[in-house]
């Protein structure tokens, strides 16, 4: 059975049958990443192009890797410069790559819809590898594909998205994710970091990490992106990592077994401890390598749609 | 020359005039007779058959960015003024915020010389502060005496509440208005209202609390100072609220609301499409029934386009860093009518109120009567015409319209003024 739709901009409406589709044949790449040559001809003579017009470096990587363990041909196009001012110029580029024949476009955008507005514009299979503030989709999957490696399941699970969620692509597509495959899901944050209306989402809202680590079976930690705006929703690092970073201590009083998931990097120290973040609760290399497989996942359903 | 309008519909709302079958005749653009008239008597006059038409005095619309001087591009003094004709319009009121701002008598000058011979009447708003900066009042007695008719830093609120006092103060002298965009850009600076779709659709909010909070800065400020405030495109439940309370303890304000306010709400942006997006922007269900209310008693006296033409190149980017604003000249009659007549929110002569008697008393502009020896001032209406909008047709020179396609009952089918008629697509001199 193919996947539903042609482009994977987000998880907010796809079903559960893709969802499940992708994550069962990311188990077999997983398998392939084990093997002592980790490549496979399936997308030989396939074209994919890594548009990124926001700097990043796991999700590009992974992706490339991705790619090529695919045998896909791929190009890295990365524009550094964040001035967008000139809207004409972003389509032009599009349709220059699109000139080139190229098959599938990896986006990654700091505005959102962008990924939507490239399906208008080109005939490619669109990824969306974060737009913004709104999805970042195969970072939904790989966190969906993580738990359920380590619990061997997802439904029924409570999860709690812990951190800047209303500054942050992954909660969303955790959200619309996990949901879809029928787990609980929570937010836990300062309250300047929880966007409006959420609950509405069918999400509860919590306050106190305590209370978020006593109530769940897995945390998804949020990186704070000190280095942007987000600095100015919190009073102090030090008053962020003493209410809502993650430590030992913390983990022992509430006398929990609780997976650990974190999209990296890491401020070590602010949402997690050192201790925390190479403890035993945490897969966060896990999710580095399964991120791979997902992206393969991905990759080869949208690649061999027609 | 003379000509016949035959067997029309004459509605004027202030004279109490509603009458059906009526002839009027023209003498180079003055009415020198209303009542029943056999063309054989008239030699040479030109008749046009306006059975089941209606006759209204002609259409004003206060708010309207022309974009000259300066973004030429976009839109002239010439092709807005076409714009207006053909969206029903004899009278427009032009926002300050070009480049360089309308803060001087010449550039006063400059757009009344490009208007000077179109058949649309332009009225200018001058800048409320020098170049729409916030810091020093503009030179108001100055732009009065050059026919400025109201005082704006539109596009931006006028940035403090001290300056604000100061242009209550100095252009309470002339009696002339400050019309303003209300907006606290401290809580701004986002691109949608903020909510769940927000939320959901990954875009940085713009609460309605920024519109309130300088709604209500504006109306205290009016009733210390006695000035008068004219609140443009309000879009929240609680503005609306804010400005009948004030209407009833007898603060000297008033206000206008955008076709697309009273029409869409933020479910429209799921698909990122630009021409969506404007300052206000599309606010939920609860406000946009709070304005057919306001609309209904009288507390929002005006219904303005906002007409804000951007280039395609502009508008064809990012939601994000698309630019605000939606051209609506040649939407607002229709939808005027198809959401608001046609489904009994307000009466016909409400709607004539709101769209050419009030804009015009605001902005101390004389109202056009139908009396024999006035100029004819009129704008031609079907009521019950069903087109759809074709952005194509549009006189405007941008095409940024979220109504492209939309299909809308009633028509302005012409307009006189000046001694000219634009008719069937057509200018003609009376």
């Amino acid at each position: 059975m193919p996947l539903s739709n042609r482009h994977l901009l987000g998880l907010q409406g796809v079903p559960k049958e893709d969802i499940q589709l992708i994550l069962d044949t990311a188990s077999t790449f997983r398998e392939v990443l084990e093997r002592p040559i980790k490549r496979v001809p399936t997308l030989q003579g396939k074209t994919v192009v890594n548009l990124f017009y926001e700097s990043s470096t796991r999700t590009r990587i992974s992706f490339e890797l991705a790619e090529k363990r695919l045998s896909a041909d791929s190009i890295n196009f990365a524009i550094s410069s964040s001035s967008v001012s000139k809207g004409e110029s972003f389509k032009d580029t599009i349709k220059n790559i699109e000139a080139m024949k190229v098959d599938m476009v990896v986006v990654r955008h700091s505005a959102a819809g962008t990924p939507l507005y490239l399906t208008k514009i080109s005939d490619a299979n669109i990824i969306n590898a974060g737009d913004g503030i709104h999805e970042h989709p195969t970072q939904g999957l790989l966190d969906m594909y993580s738990i359920r490696e380590k619990l061997r399941k997802i439904e029924g699970l409570k999860v709690c998205i812990v951190g800047d969620v209303a500054h942050s692509r992954v909660a969303l597509s955790n959200i619309y994710g996990l949901k879809t495959m029928g787990a609980e899901v929570s937010v836990c944050g300062p309250s300047t970091m929880i966007p409006k209306n959420i609950e509405d989402l069918g999400v509860k809202v919590i306050y106190n990490i305590d209370e978020a680590i006593q109530e769940n079976d897995v945390l998804n930690v949020l990186r704070i992106q000190l280095e942007r705006k987000a600095r100015e929703y919190f009073p102090s690092i030090r008053e962020y990592a003493k209410y809502f970073g993650i430590t030992e201590e913390r983990l022992e009083k509430n006398g929990k077994d609780i997976l650990i998931l974190h999209p990296g990097p890491i401020n070590r120290g602010v949402e997690l401890s050192s201790g925390v973040a190479d403890g035993l609760n945490q897969i966060i290399l896990k999710q580095v390598t399964n991120g791979v497989a997902v992206r393969m996942a991905v990759l080869y359903l949208l690649g061999t749609l027609n | 020359m003379k000509v016949i309008l035959k067997n029309v519909s004459l509605f004027h709302p202030v004279q109490k005039i509603d009458e059906k079958g009526i002839d009027i005749l023209l003498t180079d653009g003055v009415i020198s007779k209303i009542g029943k008239i056999n063309p054989e008597e008239i030699s040479g006059a030109k008749v046009f058959d306006l059975s089941n038409k209606h006759i209204v005095p002609g259409f004003f619309d206060m708010h309207v960015h022309l974009r000259e001087p300066g973004r030429e591009d976009e839109e002239t003094v010439q092709s807005g003024c076409n714009a207006a004709a053909n969206g029903g319009f004899t009278g427009i009121a032009c926002m300050p915020n070009t480049e360089p701002a309308i803060d001087s008598a010449e550039v006063v000058s400059f757009i009344k010389k490009q208007s000077k011979d179109h058949l649309v009447d332009v009225e200018v708003i001058g800048a409320a502060t020098l170049g729409r900066k916030g810091e020093y009042i503009s030179p108001m007695a100055e732009l009065y005496e050059a026919g400025v008719v109201g005082f704006s830093d539109d596009g931006v609120a006028i940035k403090t509440s001290g300056i604000l006092k100061r242009a209550f103060e100095y252009s309470k002298m002339y009696n002339i208005p400050i019309i303003e965009h209300c907006e606290d850009e401290t809580l701004s600076g986002g691109a949608m209202n903020e909510g769940l779709n927000s939320t959901m659709l990954g875009l940085p909010p713009i609460p309605s609390v920024a519109e309130e909070l300088i709604v209500i800065r504006d109306i205290l400020l009016a009733e210390y100072t006695g000035g008068k405030i004219h609140i443009a495109h309000l879009s929240t439940k609680k503005s609306v609220e804010m400005v009948r309370e004030a209407k009833r303890k007898g603060i000297s304000v008033t206000s206008e609301v955008t076709p697309h306010h009273f029409t869409l709400i933020d479910d429209s942006l799921k698909i990122y499409d630009t021409n969506f997006k404007m300052n206000p922007p599309l606010r939920t269900k609860a406000d946009v029934d709070e304005i057919l209310l306001g609309l209904k008693d009288g507390t929002i006296d005006c219904i303005a386009s906002d007409h804000a033409p951007h280039s395609a190149e502009e508008k064809e980017a990012e939601f994000e860093h698309a630019p605000n604003g939606i051209t609506g000249l040649e939407t607002q009659v229709g939808l005027a009518l198809t959401e608001l007549y046609h489904k009994k929110i307000i009466t016909l002569g409400q709607l004539i109120e709101k769209m050419s008697i009030n804009p015009r008393k605001i902005l101390n502009l004389p109202v056009p009567n139908f009396e024999v020896g006035q100029i004819a001032n009129f704008t031609i209406l079907d009521l019950t015409e069903i087109f759809t909008f074709d952005i194509n047709r549009s006189k405007s020179k941008s095409k940024n319209s979220p109504f492209d396609k939309r299909l809308l009952t009633g028509k302005a089918l012409g307009v006189i003024n000046k001694s000219k008629m634009f008719y069937q697509d057509e200018f003609l001199n009376l």
